[in-house]
């Protein structure tokens, strides 16, 4: 038998090449995998709009529903609290007030700037009630002077308990505080005067 | 073939490894209270196992049954509290051993050279158990187990870029339901259990091929006599086989005052909030993870958000997780052992030690601005034991080391 050299350029080429295809494999193997903890089909379809009626809603009071698994808060604000969100006592406090900086994208474009809802309509607020720190469910403090949450400079609004986010009665974020954003304004519309679909933008009048 | 082996040894090394690894393994004679907490983290590891897979066989993973599930294990399975108690206490009892465990490499020096991979193998067990004692917390689901996933989880929602997405992709939903409940127990019971038990084997691998360390920091290898045992070892079995066990008595008479007595204790092991069932409407007054966690929750609370992102603060706390991996690296010490340590040293270690408990504590607190203030002073302080290392350890006076073990 004739001795055979090895040939160990051609070896280190085929051991590339295996390996290569083998990665390449391994991806493809893997993508069904880590695709299977994507939200399923029926995930998907359960994120329908929700109707709340508004009917029955005192002010100051406020009622939390399910949308998309998320809270979400509809409450209804007085003129004392309206005329305090626009009043420099309030906006002094905040981190983003006009929703112009990092909270840019956290509402439709239709809400107003200081009230945060829908034009005409001022007095009820629709807000997703997840915290944009780390998203817990901020509580509902609603009254003016609150001692714990700085006496006579709170004017009203949520309170996060986790981490100790404050955001005013539109949702607006508090500046120095672990929130980094304006909360959520999710696209809500009035299907009549007192019926709001939330999930779907107002129709174009 | 030798016919003194015997049937199996000619087919299995039996011999051979019970010899290498137990009957003739020479461990330093010098072992002290500290030594205790490797085979005792190994007891832990099979009670949660034991454990685990009979509370697998009544439990239900489903957002809708789970937390009914535990209640029907704790009132109407036949013993069943005593194996959910078991589990529950054993896991922060693990955590108790662990900490320990680590607190003894940083006093002796464990982690210098030769051992750095031993070191590094336990730091990803210590990593791989807090995700399999998180993902635990979440099943019964309980308003903390709900709340406190849905903090953890939100931390991956702040990754600059793809982070809402990989939120999406980890929960499986649009926000934390059914799906990640049922994901974390598949990751619970099979994948992290696996997980640990290979780590664990590595680990003990990476430790039978360098030795134990010692209180005296003294490698015992040096010494040795004319047949190559080390003068100041000794056999681990039975020596240490039956001191070990005497300290697994004492261990369990402490575990079971706490499952018989106090399974809860008093909030610290399963928090109060957790007896209510989670409603995805309503976070709780307080939230805090379990107390094994509270240390780096505290450093993810000390950070402002910055540039409109709370990922700064996720960065810190995974750093300050990270940096222990490198502290073979950033000893500079020609000593191991606190025995022979420079005064300097010791203090520093002190601070350390009340840093991180003192953040641990803060991390169970709710936010104060005093709190707040005192999170980030303590943070500078955990941060600054590392960072400054190499400089404290190349100063101070160090004591002269002996040849041979002191006792």
């Amino acid at each position: 038998m004739p001795e055979q050299t090895i040939d160990l350029k051609k070896r280190r080429f085929l051991t590339q090449a295996t390996s290569v295809v083998g990665a390449v494999g391994v991806g493809f193997v893997a993508w069904p995998f880590l695709s299977t903890w994507k939200p399923s089909a029926r995930t998907m379809a359960a994120g329908a709009p929700v109707d709340v009626d508004i009917s029955k809603l005192q002010t100051g009071q406020l009622v939390r529903v399910l949308w998309r698994k998320k809270p979400v808060w509809i409450f209804k604000r007085s003129a004392e609290a309206l005329a305090a969100l626009e009043s420099d006592a309030v906006i002094k406090n905040l981190s983003d007030p006009d929703g112009s900086g990092y909270s840019k994208n956290q509402q439709p474009k239709y809400v107003t700037t200081s009230y945060r809802s829908i034009k005409n309509r001022e007095e009820v607020g629709v807000i997703v009630g997840v915290c944009t720190h780390l998203g817990c469910s901020p509580t509902y403090r609603p009254e003016p002077g609150a001692a714990d949450l700085g006496g006579d400079s709170w004017k009203g609004g949520f309170y996060c308990p986790c981490h100790g986010s404050k955001f005013d009665l539109a949702g607006r974020v508090y500046a120095g505080v672990p929130a980094p954003t304006n909360l959520v304004i999710p696209p809500y519309r009035y299907v009549s005067d007192t019926l709001i679909r939330i999930g779907v933008d107002p129709e174009i009048s | 073939m030798k016919n003194k082996e015997s049937w199996i040894d000619q087919r299995f090394p039996l011999t051979k490894v019970w010899n290498e690894h137990l009957a003739e393994y020479y461990t330093p004679r010098n072992f002290n209270f500290w030594y205790f907490f490797g085979s005792l983290a190994i007891l832990m590891l099979v009670m949660q196992f034991v454990t685990g897979i009979f509370l697998t066989m009544h439990f239900k993973p489903d957002s809708a049954n789970a937390f009914a599930s535990v209640e029907y294990i704790m009132r109407d399975v036949e013993w069943g509290w005593l194996v959910r108690y078991l589990h529950s206490v054993g896991a922060s009892a693990f955590f108790v051993v662990i900490y320990l465990h680590m607190y003894r490499g940083l006093l002796y020096g464990s982690y210098k050279g030769p051992r750095e991979l031993l070191w590094i193998l336990g730091m990803l067990l210590y990593i791989v158990l807090m995700a399999e004692a998180f993902m635990g917390y979440v099943l019964p689901w309980g308003q903390m187990s709900f709340w406190g996933a849905q903090v953890i989880i939100s931390l991956f929602g702040s990754v600059p870029v793809i982070g809402p997405d990989l939120l999406v992709w980890i929960l499986g939903d649009y926000a934390l339901g059914d799906a990640a409940l049922n994901r974390f127990f598949s990751l619970h019971v099979i994948a992290l259990p696996l997980i640990l038990v290979v780590l664990v084997f590595l680990h003990l691998v990476a430790l039978h091929a360098v030795g134990s360390n010692n209180p005296d920091g003294i490698e015992i290898k040096k010494n040795k006599d004319k047949d190559g045992i080390p003068k100041d070892g000794i056999p681990f079995h039975p020596y240490f086989t039956v001191k070990d066990t005497m300290g697994v008595v004492a261990f369990l008479w402490i575990f079971c005052a706490v499952v018989f007595y106090a399974p809860g204790l008093n909030g610290y092991f399963l928090e109060h909030a957790n007896f209510i069932e989670a409603n995805p409407l309503q976070t709780p007054e307080h939230i805090a993870p379990l107390w094994y966690l509270t240390p780096f929750y505290s450093v993810l609370r000390a950070v402002p958000p910055m540039f409109g992102s709370q990922f700064p603060g996720v960065l810190a706390m995974g750093a300050s997780l990270l940096i222990l991996f490198f502290l073979p690296w950033l000893d500079r010490s020609p000593v191991k052992s606190i025995r022979y340590r420079s005064p300097i040293y010791k203090w520093v270690l002190g601070v350390f030690v009340v840093s991180f408990v003192m953040l641990g504590w803060l991390g169970m607190q709710p936010v104060t601005p005093l709190n707040a203030f005192l999170a980030r002073v303590f943070t500078v302080l955990y941060f600054a034991f590392f960072i400054l290392m190499p400089w404290y350890t190349s100063i101070g006076k160090t004591k002269e080391v002996p040849e041979r073990l002191t006792e």
